[in-house]
Formats: C-alpha cells, sequence, structure tokens
C-alpha cells in the first residue's frame, strides 16, 4: 500500500549535460513530497528514474527497499499520472481506470467495480460510460488519477499534474490531491514548479537546481529557515543583506539587526521575507514603486543610509504609499534568515 | 474574367478526360453487341458479361487474386506495423537509417523485385506457385505499410503506450490493446492500398506464377488471341474491386 523510497547519490547524464549530479534523498512511507524547481533543475529525471522510464547513470534507487534500478516501469510498485494525462483515446472511463487491473488479470467484474469506486474517489462516479474525448482538462486529470490509483500503488508519480489547469481549479485539485493521498496511504512523489502549490500540499518539499538538491524539509522550515539562498529566492521574494557579525548582532548597512549565533566576524547574508518589514520605528526609506495586491501593498524602498539597496515589503492597503514617499521600515528581528 | 474561368473549365474538362477516358472506354465497348470492342458502338449486350462469369479459368484467377491480395496484404501490413512500432519506441542507434532501408523498396521497379525474387527462389530451389505469388506482393507491400503505420504512430500514441506500460502492460499487449485501435483508419487503409495494388499486380504475379495464375496474368494470355469484348468486360470488374478498394482506403484515411 505504501513504501519508503530511498535514493542514493543517483547521477544521470544525457551526454555532456548532468541532468541529474549525485542526489541522495530519502521520502518516507506515506508521505506527500513535493519537487520543485524550476524547468531543467532534474526534477522530472529524478521522477523518471523513480518510476522507470529512465535510467540512473550511477547511485542506487530502492523503493520498499527492493532495488529498482534495472527494473521495468510495468514491474515497479508506482505508477503515473502523466502532464498530458495520456488517457487511452478508444476506450470509456471505466476500461481507462480498469486497465492495470485488467493487466494484472482481474476478472472484468471485479475490475470494472473498483473501476467505478476509483471514479467515484475522483468524483466522477456514473460517468464511466464516457470517452476522454468528452471531458474538460480538470475531469483528464481525474480519471487519469483513478487509472493510477486503481491498481494500488505503493508509490503515485505525479509530473506537473495541475499544470495545465487554470489558477481557481488548480487551487481545488490541490486540496483534494492531499485528502486522497491521506485516504489511500500511498506514498505521493508530485512534481512542480510552483511554489505556492508545492507549500500547500507538501510534507516535504526538495527544492531542487541544477541537478542538485538545494534544500528538503516540512514547508514551514524550508521556507523559514532556507538552507540556501536559491532555496529562500525560489519560495518567495526576499530582500538580501550582506551582513558581518559583530558584538553578537548582524552589522548590515542598515544598522546593527537581531542576534546572532554566528561566531564573531563572520561574514553572511541576511535574507529578509517582505511579510516580516512593515511600517514602525526603524530604517528611513524613499519609495521607488508600490503594487497593489489586493490583500497588502507591495512596495519597493531604498533606505536613505544604503543608496543602492532595495527593501521588499509588504505594507496594509491603508496605508498610502507613493513613489517619491518617505516610510519608516521596521525589520522584525525574530524572523532574520541568515543564508551562507 | 468569364473567359478565363471558361479555359479553367475547359483544361480541366481536358484533364478529366485524359485520365479516365481510357476507362470509360473500356466499360463501353464491354457492352459492345458485336465482335470486337472498338468503335462505332453496336448496341447494348451484357452477353460478355455474362460469358466472363460462365469462363472457369478466368473465375479461378480471380479467386486467386482475391486470396493472394488478402493474405499478402495481412502479412505485409503485420511486418509493417510490428516494424513501425519497434522503431518508434527503441531510440536505436541508426534507426533513421533502419527507416530509410524499410521505405527505399517503394523506389525500385516491381520488375527488378520480381527479377530478383525469381534468381532467389531458383537459388532456394523453390517451386513457384501462387505462395511465391504472395511472398512477391508482400515483398512490395511490406514498406508501404510501414511507411503508413510509421507515420501513424505519433507523441499521442507513444505516451498513451508510456502510460500503459507504466501499469503493467506487457509489450504484447500494448500492441494490441493500445497502439493498433490507436492507429485503426492507417491500418485499414494500409490494407487496403496492399490489396488493391496486389489485385492489379502484373509483372511479378507474371514472373512467379506457374500453373495458378492470377487475375491479370489470366487476362494478359487472354489478350494474346486478340482484342474482344470480353477482355473488356473482365476489366472493367478489375477496375471495379481496385476503386472499391481504393476509395474505401482513402475515406478511411480522410476520416483520421
Amino acid at each position: 500500500m505504501t513504501a519508503r523510497i530511498e535514493i542514493a547519490g543517483v547521477t544521470r547524464r544525457y551526454g555532456d549535460a548532468m541532468a541529474l549530479a549525485g542526489v541522495s534523498l530519502t521520502i518516507e512511507a506515506g508521505e506527500y513530497c513535493v519537487l520543485l524547481g524550476p524547468s531543467g533543475c532534474g526534477k522530472t529525471t529524478l521522477l523518471n528514474i523513480i518510476g522507470g522510464f529512465a535510467d540512473p547513470s550511477d547511485g542506487a534507487l530502492t523503493i520498499g527497499g527492493q532495488n529498482m534500478v534495472g527494473v521495468p516501469a510495468a514491474r515497479r510498485p508506482t505508477t503515473t499520472v502523466f502532464q498530458d494525462y495520456a488517457l487511452f483515446p478508444h476506450m470509456t472511463l471505466l476500461e481507462n481506470v480498469a486497465f492495470g487491473l485488467r493487466m494484472r488479470n482481474v476478472g472484468r467484474a471485479q475490475r470494472h467495480a473498483r473501476a467505478e469506486e476509483m471514479l467515484a474517489l475522483v468524483n466522477l462516479a456514473g460517468q464511466g460510460g464516457k470517452r476522454p474525448s468528452e471531458l474538460s482538462g480538470g475531469q483528464k486529470q481525474r480519471v487519469a488519477l483513478a487509472r493510477a490509483l486503481a491498481v494500488e500503488p505503493d508509490v503515485l508519480l505525479l509530473d506537473e499534474p495541475l499544470g495545465a489547469l487554470d489558477l481557481n481549479l488548480r487551487r481545488a485539485m490541490q486540496g483534494e490531491l492531499k485528502s486522497i493521498q491521506r485516504r489511500v496511504g500511498a506514498t505521493f512523489v508530485h512534481v512542480t514548479h510552483d511554489q505556492e502549490e508545492a507549500m500547500a500540499i507538501a510534507d516535504r518539499i526538495v527544492v531542487m537546481q541544477r541537478g542538485l538538491i538545494e534544500d528538503e524539509g516540512p514547508p514551514e522550515r524550508v521556507y523559514r529557515a532556507p538552507r540556501s539562498r536559491f532555496a529562500a529566492a525560489f519560495l518567495g521574494e526576499m530582500t538580501f543583506l550582506p551582513a558581518t557579525v559583530k558584538g553578537g548582532t548582524y552589522h548590515t548597512a542598515l544598522g546593527s539587526l537581531g542576534q546572532a549565533d554566528a561566531p564573531e566576524g563572520t561574514v553572511l547574508t541576511l535574507g529578509l521575507r517582505p511579510e516580516h518589514i512593515g511600517p514602525g520605528q526603524g530604517v528611513p526609506a524613499r519609495v521607488i514603486e508600490t503594487t497593489f495586491q489586493g490583500a497588502h501593498r507591495r512596495v519597493r524602498a531604498e533606505p536613505l543610509s544604503a543608496p543602492g539597496t532595495e527593501l521588499l515589503a509588504l505594507l496594509p492597503v491603508g496605508l498610502d504609499a507613493a513613489p517619491g514617499d518617505l516610510l519608516s521600515l521596521a525589520i522584525d528581528p525574530a524572523h532574520l534568515v541568515p543564508l551562507p | 474574367m468569364t473567359w478565363r474561368l471558361g479555359l479553367s473549365a475547359a483544361y480541366m474538362t481536358a484533364l478529366y478526360a485524359f485520365i479516365f477516358l481510357p476507362v470509360a472506354v473500356l466499360v463501353l465497348f464491354s457492352f459492345q453487341d458485336g465482335r470486337l470492342p472498338i468503335p462505332p458502338f453496336q448496341g447494348f449486350t451484357l452477353k460478355w458479361h455474362a460469358a466472363v462469369l460462365a469462363d472457369r479459368d478466368l473465375m479461378q484467377a480471380l479467386a486467386h487474386s482475391f486470396l493472394v491480395a488478402l493474405l499478402s496484404s495481412a502479412l505485409a501490413l503485420l511486418l509493417g506495423f510490428l516494424a513501425a512500432r519497434g522503431l518508434a519506441n527503441a531510440t536505436l542507434p541508426g534507426a533513421q537509417a533502419i527507416r530509410a532501408g524499410l521505405t527505399a523498396p517503394l523506389s525500385v521497379s516491381y520488375l527488378v523485385i520480381g527479377l530478383g525474387l525469381l534468381a532467389s527462389l531458383n537459388l532456394a530451389a523453390v517451386p513457384l506457385s501462387l505462395w511465391t505469388v504472395g511472398i512477391g506482393h508482400t515483398v512490395i507491400n511490406a514498406p508501404l505499410c510501414f511507411a503508413l503505420c510509421a507515420a501513424a504512430i505519433g507523441p499521442r500514441e507513444q505516451q498513451a503506450e508510456r502510460a500503459a506500460r507504466d501499469l503493467g502492460a506487457s509489450e504484447a499487449r500494448i500492441m494490441w490493446l493500445v497502439t493498433a485501435p490507436m492507429i485503426l483508419p492507417a491500418l485499414l487503409a494500409a490494407f487496403l492500398l496492399s490489396v488493391t495494388f496486389s489485385w492489379d499486380e502484373f509483372i511479378i504475379a507474371y514472373l512467379l506464377s506457374r500453373f495458378d495464375v492470377t487475375l491479370p496474368v489470366e487476362i494478359w494470355s487472354l489478350l494474346r488471341s486478340g482484342l474482344n469484348p470480353k477482355t473488356n468486360a473482365i476489366g472493367s470488374l478489375v477496375f471495379l474491386v481496385s476503386a472499391f478498394a481504393f476509395l474505401t482506403a482513402e475515406l478511411t484515411l480522410r476520416r483520421k
């Protein structure tokens, strides 16, 4: 029903290009893991290697303790929800969903009953007689999900499953995916480049770049205390300030900030999330640009004490700010993110 | 403006006349009430058609032609489909060269293929029969079937195959349950075109047959004793079958 995935030192070369440059990762059984990163970061290659559609050039992969390197996709305890759905156009929805069971030689009545159940799970009860061409994109996605889950895989792989859906539908499907995962209990590995999607559904986020893992862990930890500058910037907007540790605080162009744990004299970068910079006593800054974003006003401002640097702040909408205005911005010292 | 339109219409009429006049004349004089299928048209009769249907040799040759066409086309389709399927999936080194090698025979003349097969069969001491004609027709139609199947297997088909593989399907079941149904129009068209080509193929059938012959060969021997409206009647029959198979193939491909 569910299994742990262990990836050790996996590399993948395509000619001279390094798609994966040595990735080690353990995904616990029953976890919802999201591989996040820009296109070309290696996340899809990693998914293909787990699913059996690509072989690692080097390294080890086990699922539920079983070696998977060299095992064809058909014999792995994994199934995949493909980005373009890849439904069988000449079969009804019921036949599509029952296909995997048919391949396992489950009898017709039994597999169709199971397929009905799966269609009900994805809110398509009673529509088994339709053809894929009669469905919307969101419905096709659900059928692809039902088809992959019908064989009760230990691991479900999802390749940018929501990429083709509009924003509202995508947000709704995220909640559904998560609740379906809780119900079936399988390990889900989901590839996306949408950081909001990743944070909304993941138990574990794996941020990748250039074939390497930049950071991995629970979404909150990765967002609030990222281990690399790339991970920090990929998960949300951030202002970066060069800083030096002096007398237990961070010395920056904006003065001394917060409390530093690092040894005296360490040179590092401080990351500041815009939601932790607000109106208040602190740094006088001149507004460069404001953007109304509904829930708040996003402001770019240049501190008077450090010309050339830019602070990004989210201010309450009620606070009027126009380019050229002088504001006083307070930086919350509790949320400074020291980065190497 | 009008004269240009008139000119175009005249040109088109001339073109169609050029293409279809021989067939029209052939069909018309198969109804000739006289001894020779040449003008003037002396009146309408069905006796030559009746004579064709009563001719045991011709009817037997017709049955042979059907048999050879159906069996050799089925075999050519099977070979072409398997090759197309194999080359679509594998990232073989030299797949492009293999593909070119498989389609190249389309440009070789039937005479050359026929002579080559004759020499090969002699060498292998295989006696000539309808079977050897069937082999010849399989050889000329397999490249055509391959080309049509290969063109039909695109990314959509390959994605579906990948999904089937992921769900535990063996390669044989993927072919039978996913690939073949998805490219069914192309398979049908390839089969019907092969049937058409085999149906009125003469040179290979002539070179590779001995006692049992196909219809075109039988007609040829009939022609040696001179023209008569009976040859027109059998010619019309051949044309009718070809046209039917070809139009069906064309419509199947169109609908896709």
